[in-house]
């Protein structure tokens, strides 16, 4: 597989995965000393920093391949939310522990099918990334697993919130496992900037915004039935019930459109690097 | 001491026990023009770890008389536990660390279901050991309890 095939990867495309990464090990960080028991704690610290690790390394090769001369901090540091590519499900916050849960099982069921495929693919830079992510994100999955089937499969209340949980997080699944870069790119909701290629569309996607008629999921289709196939058998065996995909399915983060909550993460995240410029310890 | 073998010896800053070529992060270390050349790889990708190790191979290196260091960072093939040596492992279990059985290959789509390989107590050597939790004070390590002597330990869990 090595040296043959052409390296096509884009920018955007390394840059799409390396926030996903960063802005869930920001999330995550923001249970240390705040976890339920001090093993819990470490474990999440732990999974914060694999996927800080992850980010540093997509970040400094996205900036490469920009060209432009921006490294792992300027881009972590220096863009503002609309120059985020993150899917919205890793900027939500992390509600209670049942909704961090559902998002880290949600999350590195599809890192892990996703790296394993860029492990095995033509780009050497990135196969090395993938191929060392793909180990620790198969760790967080497990440690998610397990405890969605604890909580889940656990007392009446346990279950009532981790239901109430996968309920809450499953409409923004579907974005996660759109392509990173989409390869028709359409505007979210049928909106879109004057001139955008999107505006003039009048498909069923767009045609069924506003009246509440069920969505086309662009999820690809590929990695969203390895995904469920990840997911569904964990959600059963915690008892819970898989949400019908109804006409909600929220998206834009890959095309900068974000929710409220990745402004307030990024202005904790990089107030410090803004208000002193190259600061070291 | 060739150049290889004074990196070799710089101990690993987290586990000060094992040095990096036991712990397998010292891939190689070549002279190029007259500048020595290691290479190095991350256990895991946030290892935090990374830039001391860095810093001291290059200090052993000038140290040496090497006036030319450069240490490049390497990810392809990902490390795993199995490259730690047999000395590295009998000197983990000497400081209550149990070392770490043969690295799983990554069986894709399912998360684990059954709990991984009881390590045996490094202090009293019983095997009836059970998971306190699966992440530790490192990224490589896991909390174990001893069911024989109830001590807690360390395990550089298989990877």
């Amino acid at each position: 597989m090595t040296g043959t095939a052409p390296v096509t990867t884009t920018f955007e495309e390394v840059l799409g995965l390396g926030d996903d990464a960063l802005i869930a090990a920001q999330r995550l960080s923001e249970w240390c000393a705040r976890a339920p028991e001090m093993e819990e704690d470490i474990a999440l610290a732990n999974i914060a920093l694999d996927q800080l690790g992850a980010a540093r390394l997509l970040l400094t090769y996205a900036g490469e391949l920009e060209g432009a001369g921006r490294d792992e901090d300027a881009l972590a540091y220096l863009r503002d939310d609309r120059e985020f590519r993150n899917v919205l499900l890793v900027e939500l916050p992390n509600g209670d522990f049942a909704v961090t849960m559902a998002k880290l099982l949600f999350l590195a069921a599809c890192q892990v099918h996703r790296y394993r495929a860029l492990a095995e693919g033509p780009d050497e830079r990135l196969a090395g990334i993938a191929a060392k992510a793909v180990k620790e994100c198969t760790y967080h999955l497990e440690h998610a697993a397990l405890w969605t089937v604890r909580l889940g499969d656990g007392t009446e209340e346990s279950h009532a919130r981790m239901q109430r949980a996968v309920d809450e997080i499953w409409p923004y699944t579907h974005e996660l496992c759109e392509p990173v870069v989409d390869p028709d790119p359409r505007p979210p909701f049928g909106l879109a900037a004057p001139g955008h290629a999107g505006a003039a569309r009048s498909d069923a996607a767009t045609a069924a915004s506003g009246d509440g008629a069920v969505r086309p999921t662009r999820a690809d289709p590929q990695l969203r039935a390895a995904w469920l196939a990840t997911v569904e058998p964990v959600l059963a065996e915690a008892t819970l019930t898989i949400p019908p995909d109804g006409a909600y399915l929220p998206r834009g983060g890959r095309q900068g459109l974000h929710t409220e909550h990745l402004s307030y993460l990024l202005a904790e995240m990089q107030v410090l690097h803004r208000a002193h410029p190259g600061a070291r310890w | 001491m060739t150049p290889y073998e004074v990196a070799a010896a710089v101990v690993d800053p987290e586990l000060r026990v094992v040095t990096i070529e036991e712990l397998g992060i010292l891939r190689s270390v070549e002279v190029t023009d007259g500048t020595a050349v290691a290479t190095i790889t991350p256990t895991y990708s946030g290892c935090p770890a990374m830039d001391l190790i860095r810093s001291e191979v290059t200090a052993a290196l000038r140290r040496a008389g090497w006036q030319r260091v450069e240490v490049v960072t390497q990810l392809s093939p990902p490390w795993t536990t199995d490259w730690i040596t047999e000395s590295g492992r009998a000197k983990l279990a000497a400081a209550g660390i149990a070392p770490p059985g043969p690295a799983r290959t990554v069986a894709l789509g399912m998360p684990r279901r059954e709990p991984p390989a009881a390590p045996a107590c490094p202090r009293c050597g019983a095997q009836a050991t059970g998971e306190v939790s699966r992440f530790g004070s490192t990224p490589c390590k896991s909390l174990w309890r001893c069911d024989r002597c109830g001590e807690p330990f360390e395990h550089v869990k298989a990877f």
